[in-house]
């Protein structure tokens, strides 16, 4: 019907279409070539070296595996803790709660709308070990062996930011389960509780099937997140101590800030990768269960 | 009754702590920016035991917030306008209009919401065309970031409203421009209004990108700002404080404000989906 494209013109797409082509997709793939060259700011020159940059990242005497393996441990964790914590508090607001549920809803999303920035800074007091308010409180109440060096310790400095990020995002999480919650049928309750359904099963039958569709959005959304993370890293441990808390994102920006490009390309083409098949299995997995159910 | 009361008393203690969790690092904020160095050294949940209102001059004065408070206002405000109006056009037609190629043009663009940036041959890109480290480039680039998801938001608002209007509007006489502008833009106002704050707050909180595109100092926004402040005076907590305070008041304003449409969007897709 020739009075479509009439009315609604093709020109009205091209100010968004090309400022995404020229900022987002041009040097995505650009990146996938450049990815095999020694592009560096020392030099002028861009030679082509084969694979020589993929076979630092993958050299065993290298510590970029141990990146990718941080990478996927944060995302692993935080979209599975931002996941059961969010959860529960859905449900608590939704069932365990008649009044002031708005109020506490406010609260809780709150740390989500602040800067990463910020909520990275307060936490490097809150965690500082001597003075910080965390350990102080664990003494307070005699806790002492509670007490620990979070983000000095490298081997519990990971967990210590996985802790922060699941304490900024879980309220965002909650928030969409929340609004999925409640487009369940009080009836559907109602009717399980007159067949003498118990609470566990009235979840496992009803609200964690009909739940499903929002599950798969925050997770997805978790996972995306997780494996880009970059600046509650950078501001709370900067990778360190040592390369503990090291992600993919860091080590780009550090390759980066030393003029590393065509290393750093090839280090963001494997996130790009993972991304892809992170994508792919977690959509192709919800599919399966939704189709179970 | 007496298990549900005493139940929902559980549900509500339970809750109360949440919250309380959530808020303790803003209470900290807000009480340490008003104490003395000394008493702000270990950013204690005590309130100030003298009000220090001059640590917000000081941190203004220091921290050179003036400018990097107009910065953020500049790229946050702009960016928005344009990144916002630039994904409704896109959104309206493709949406109106769903030929073979917009629907591809359409996946297309979303498809970004989950693609990371490439920073390395995106600096190329902001060489080549002379945008790399000055406002107008950071400007460009938030919209650019901005339009794969408020596309994305806009697309399946933009299906409830009825088709009738435009057609009466075309028998009007109405001209494709006019009919945008004059019929559709006032109706997508909720969607416009979520989009906007999404993105206003999305740029305000950013810090990657001018990490890596804004190495003149003049050119900061708040938070890169807070994080070089942070750096020189992190004994001071008293002026962190104060500092970050400054830095997500506007932010925690908006979203007391317009919390309605920053939730309005979030679930939009994750439950209508």
């Amino acid at each position: 019907m020739k009075l479509r494209s009439q009315y609604y013109p093709f020109y009205f797409v091209l100010a968004a279409l090309a400022l995404y082509i020229v900022f987002f997709i041009i040097p995505s793939l650009s990146g996938i070539a450049y990815a095999f060259t020694d592009w560096s700011s020392y030099s002028n020159d861009v030679n082509f070296v084969g694979l020589a940059n993929f076979k630092t990242i993958f050299a065993p005497g290298e510590n970029y595996l141990k990146y990718i393996s941080n990478t996927l441990i944060f995302t692993f964790n935080t979209s599975l803790l931002k996941l059961v914590l969010g959860l529960a508090l859905a449900v608590l607001l939704n069932e365990g709660i008649k009044h002031f549920v708005h109020i506490y809803r406010t609260m809780i999303y709150l740390p989500a709308v602040l800067p990463t920035l910020v909520v990275a800074l307060i936490f490097k007091s809150i965690l500082n070990p001597s003075t910080g308010l965390l350990n102080t409180f664990f003494r307070s109440i005699g806790a002492d062996g509670m007490a620990r060096p979070w983000l000095v310790d490298p081997r519990i400095a990971l967990m210590s930011v996985i802790g922060v990020d699941t304490w900024k995002g879980v309220g965002y999480i909650m928030v969409i389960l929340l609004a999925g919650l409640q487009t369940i049928p009080r009836e559907y309750y109602e009717a399980a509780e007159v067949d003498g359904a118990n609470s566990w099963s009235r979840f496992r039958h009803i609200t964690f099937p009909l739940l499903m569709p929002a599950i798969s959005v925050v997770t997805v959304l978790n996972i995306l997140y997780g494996l880009r993370v970059f600046d509650i890293v950078y501001a709370l441990t900067n990778g360190g101590p040592g390369y503990a808390t090291e992600v993919l994102s860091t080590e780009i920006f550090k390759t980066f800030s030393q003029g590393q490009y065509g290393l750093g390309t090839a280090i963001s083409s494997i996130l790009f990768l993972i991304l892809i098949v992170a994508g792919y299995i977690v959509i192709r997995l919800m599919d399966r269960e939704r189709v179970r159910e | 009754m007496q298990p549900k009361i005493i139940q929902r008393a559980g549900a509500h203690t339970a809750a109360i702590m949440i919250s309380l969790i959530m808020v303790i690092p803003v209470y900290l904020i807000v009480t340490n920016a008003f104490k003395s160095s000394v008493q702000a050294s270990s950013m204690g949940i005590e309130l100030p035991t003298n009000f220090y209102f001059e640590n917000f001059t000081t941190v203004i004065d220091k921290g050179k917030l003036v400018t990097s408070f107009l910065n953020s206002v500049l790229y946050a405000s702009v960016s928005t306008i344009l990144g916002t109006l630039f994904a409704a056009m896109a959104a309206y037609v493709l949406s109106r209009n769903p030929t073979r190629l917009n629907r591809f043009v359409y996946f297309f663009l979303i498809m970004g919401i989950a693609l990371p940036v490439n920073f390395f041959t995106l600096t190329k890109i902001m060489q080549v065309t002379h945008l790399i480290n000055t406002k107008a480039g950071i400007i460009i680039l938030y919209t650019a970031t901005q339009i794969p998801f408020a596309v994305f938001l806009m697309y399946g608002f933009i299906d409830s409203v009825p088709r009738e209007l435009d057609e009466a509007a075309i028998i009007d006489g109405c001209g494709p421009v006019q009919l945008f502008v004059r019929i559709i833009l006032p109706l997508l106002t909720p969607v416009l209004v979520t989009a906007g704050i999404l993105n206003f707050l999305g740029v305000w909180n950013d810090f990657l990108m001018p990490l890596y595109y804004l190495n003149n100092s003049a050119h900061w926004p708040m938070t890169l700002a807070v994080y070089n402040f942070f750096g020189q005076y992190q004994q001071s907590w008293n002026l962190v404080s104060a500092d970050i305070l400054l830095t997500i008041l506007p932010v925690i304003l908006i979203y007391l404000g317009g919390q309605r449409f920053i939730l309005s969007g979030l679930t939009t897709g994750a439950v209508k989906g």
